[in-house]
């Protein structure tokens, strides 16, 4: 027994501050992290996949055709992955979040069955005939199985979203029992489902996974289109997906003012730290980019004097409620990495509203397949709405600290009580190492394919 | 003591403990016969041979594994302290489960995906251990539930060290349910193939069947001899052991069946063993969900641990508007890819 605490004790210091409420929290954040790679994707590339296989039944144009198979074979890519890394999160709420499982039970509940019901079966019942299904059903109802699978993981966004909305503004519950016996109790179910950061989060989530699905697309095309390669097909995708991208990545620019306006209203703390602003209630700048002094209170950068109360009230002189006006323990911990998420995330926003417009005239002009350069830089631009996707739920998550349901349930309350740290570091290290590995892999395979690109021959 | 509203006479957390048992079934019977597949995967030599095996689970693994997911969610939204206590208290297993149901998915998705013989021959070992190890985790944890573990008045686990989730009774209740699934996927894959390898099946299918019926005897002999509180229901009412004679007459029909080249039929009678044995499992435990070792105080029950009344309402709801739905599209789906395998340029 006494090698074994000696054993111990040799372990690297950096472990040593390890409690099981921060390995819990950094498997979480690292298994959901890497999960929200994929249904992205997923979401994206099933409207891409919707939109070919339409436009083939309509015009039986076999170009049509060939792109919606040569997607099809990425979008199965990623949807495999995306399902095995999603029953992880499922299954972390009872292993490493039991108290929080026990408290929110009772609410999630209904938004999960939902979710496993009417989103996850159509999808996965459905993809069978979307990837093996093209030479055994007719066009149309192919399509409808494509169409199918769309809405599912459009579903599952609707009841995911809702169950996380629902823990950054509660409504339609109450509270049960005392102490760690306390439970939400549902109490209305439209209330729970429609609170009030639902539908501005969802729609913020789902714009921004289709940009991620449109922009693999975009620069998938621009790539083969620069070398020259599949340019048939590529002149008629890379136009589909750039107006899609330019809509949505111009509506995305509302959809976060909206969703900001709400964090105003219903998360003051969150919405502080989001601009790293301090004093209790005064005019608030906004920054364009910045670094918050947390020691002291202040940030350093490039801002617009008033431009958070102007953005929130249409008045530069107005009041914003800011961090010293909650206690300490109730302000987020990390304020400046919350800063940086939520910025990084605007600013990647704002490139993809130039890129897609910039595209866009290029191709008016006729000089989008022609210019090597914009190809260039848009066959790198999928890795952006990739990040923003990340540095936006990061923002979310950690400015929602130290609570993991806003003002009810703090994160350090919600853990398992059985769970010890050992447990948490072995398994920690597991999804570490296959994670890295799957990625690799991931890459490895979906760049082959590309690679290798769409089938030459045409059917029929 | 809270009261719950009733349907037809039945209170809604006994209606929900039988939605959650009918997911489970419904999942034991689907992924059961594509981790089966899984674990004969080695036992086919031939590169053509693999390939068949595993397309012919190619388009129905995935909507399989939905039903693990609408499981969970299932209890974990009808009975939250059961799913929390059960999840935190089988931390090791539930982990070593999730990384082996990766490997398996990735295996499925990459294996044809390169030509190079060390390729496929990797992932193929991968995707048959993974399935393997699936099927017997499984039953490992359900032999935790069915004898019991130290939970306190908290509904908190008191484990003692990593691998306590090890007991015999588990690891009997494991072997027993990789046989069950071996069995079931090799009839599976009796229906699905044909020539040189459906020989092959035919063959090491009677083994299986017996490696089957060993491992659930013995099992049941210890439940028997050893777990005295899930067999005391049976003495106390004989009419119940109409379940028991149901389950082992329809085992004792798979072979028969199997002789008979009556295929479809023999998977159906290997897919109601698994109903009626789970069946039989929800009727030792009801209304227990989770038998605490410290204090029969302690026992989850499905009153102690269910969700609102108003929450159940709600769920019942939504499982009566999509179960007919889900059946639907699978059903669907299992005609579409019915017959034996066909390898095209989208198989895997």
């Amino acid at each position: 027994m006494l090698s074994l605490l000696q054993c111990y004790s040799l372990i690297p210091p950096i472990f040593a501050p390890m409690d099981v409420e921060l390995l819990a929290r950094i498997q979480f954040a690292f298994t959901v992290a890497f999960h929200y790679i994929y249904p992205p994707l997923s979401i994206g590339l099933g409207l891409f996949l919707v939109i070919t296989e339409g436009m083939f039944l309509y015009t039986k144009n076999q170009i049509y055709h060939q792109l919606a198979k040569f997607w099809t074979k990425l979008f199965a890519l990623t949807f495999g992955i995306g399902v095995a890394t999603g029953i992880v999160m499922e299954f972390e709420f009872g292993t490493n979040w039991a108290t929080y499982s026990k408290y929110v039970g009772d609410i999630f509940g209904s938004a999960l069955a939902a979710e496993g019901i009417f989103a996850f079966a159509l999808e996965s019942g459905f993809l069978g005939i979307l990837l093996f299904g093209w030479n055994r059903v007719k066009p149309w109802v192919h399509f409808i199985a494509t169409l199918g699978v769309f809405l599912g993981s459009m579903f599952s966004a609707v009841w995911i979203v809702v169950a996380n909305s629902w823990q950054q503004t509660p409504a339609g519950f109450h509270i049960v029992g005392e102490g760690m016996a306390a439970r939400a109790e549902i109490t209305n179910f439209w209330e729970m489902v429609f609170n009030p950061s639902s539908v501005d989060r969802l729609i913020h989530t789902w714009t921004g996974a289709i940009l991620a699905g449109m922009f693999l697309v975009i620069s998938v095309h621009a790539y083969y289109l620069r070398r020259n390669k599949h340019v048939e097909l590529s002149k008629k995708a890379l136009p589909i997906a750039l107006l899609v991208a330019t809509l949505f990545a111009s509506f995305q620019l509302v959809s976060g003012h909206h969703s900001a306006a709400g964090v105003a209203v219903n998360q003051p703390a969150k919405l502080a730290a989001l601009e790293g602003h301090y004093p209790s209630n005064s005019k608030a700048d906004m920054y364009l980019m910045g670094w918050v002094d947390q020691q002291n209170e202040r940030v350093h950068g490039i801002r617009i004097p008033g431009g958070l109360s102007f953005l929130l009230t249409g008045d530069f002189d107005a009041q914003v409620t800011g961090l010293n006006a909650f206690k300490q323990e109730d302000q987020p911990g990390q304020v400046n990495a919350v800063f940086q998420f939520y910025h990084l995330m605007i600013a990647i926003g704002i490139v993809l509203i130039i890129l897609s417009w910039w595209g866009i005239i290029l191709w008016k002009q006729n000089k989008l397949f022609t210019s090597p350069r914009f190809l260039w830089i848009l066959s790198f631009a999928v890795i952006l709405p990739q990040i923003a996707n990340q540095a936006g739920w990061f923002a979310a998550e950690m400015g929602r600290q130290p609570w993991v349901v806003y003002g009810l349930l703090r994160t350090s309350d919600a853990l398992s009580e059985s769970v010890v740290a050992s447990q948490v570091l072995f398994s920690l290290i597991l999804f570490l190492i296959i994670y890295s590995f799957l990625l690799a892999l991931f890459l490895y395979l979906l760049t082959k394919k590309i690679k290798h690109g769409p089938e030459l021959h045409l059917q029929n | 003591m809270i009261s719950y509203d009733t349907f037809l006479g039945v209170d809604y957390p006994t209606l929900w403990y039988l939605v959650v048992g009918g997911l489970f079934s419904g999942y034991a019977i689907l992924d059961g016969f594509d981790f089966g597949s899984g674990a004969w995967h080695l036992f086919f030599k031939k590169e053509e041979n693999r390939r068949i095996a595993l397309n012919a689970i190619g388009p129905v693994w995935d909507g399989n594994e939905v039903w693990l997911v609408i499981g969970g969610g299932a209890l974990f939204a009808g009975f939250p302290v059961m799913y929390a206590s059960l999840f935190s208290s089988m931390y090791v297993p539930f982990m070593l489960f999730l990384v082996f149901i990766i490997f398996r998915a990735v295996s499925i998705e990459f294996r044809s995906k390169e030509p190079m013989k060390w390729w496929r021959k990797s992932w193929d070992i991968a995707y048959s251990i993974s399935s393997i190890m699936l099927a017997f985790l499984l039953g490992v944890v359900l032999g935790n539930v069915l004898q019991g573990i130290a939970i306190d008045e908290n509904f908190n686990y008191h484990g003692d060290g990593f691998f306590d989730f090890l007991g015999i009774y588990p690891i009997l209740v494991g072997l027993t349910t990789l046989s069950l699934f071996t069995m079931h996927g090799g009839i599976f894959l009796l229906f699905k193939t044909e020539g040189r390898l459906y020989q092959k099946i035919r063959m090491y299918l009677s083994k299986s069947i017996a490696f089957f019926i060993l491992t659930f005897a013995t099992t049941s002999f210890y439940t028997i001899l050893f777990l005295d509180h899930l067999t005391n229901r049976f003495k106390e009412s004989p009419v119940l052991f109409v379940f028991p004679i149901v389950t082992m007459l329809c085992i004792a029909n798979i072979p028969r069946l199997v002789k008979k080249k009556k295929f479809h039929f023999a998977f159906v009678f290997s897919a109601l063993s698994i109903a009626f044995m789970l069946g039989l499992v929800a009727l030792e435990l009801y209304p227990t969900l989770l038998i605490s070792t410290l204090d029969s105080a302690n026992h989850i029950t499905i009153y102690n641990s269910a969700s609102s009344s108003d929450s159940l309402g709600i769920m019942l709801l939504i499982a009566a508007i999509g179960t007919p739905l889900v059946l639907g599209y699978t059903i669907f789906v299992y005609t579409t890819f019915k017959g034996k395998v066909i390898i095209d340029e989208n198989s895997y």
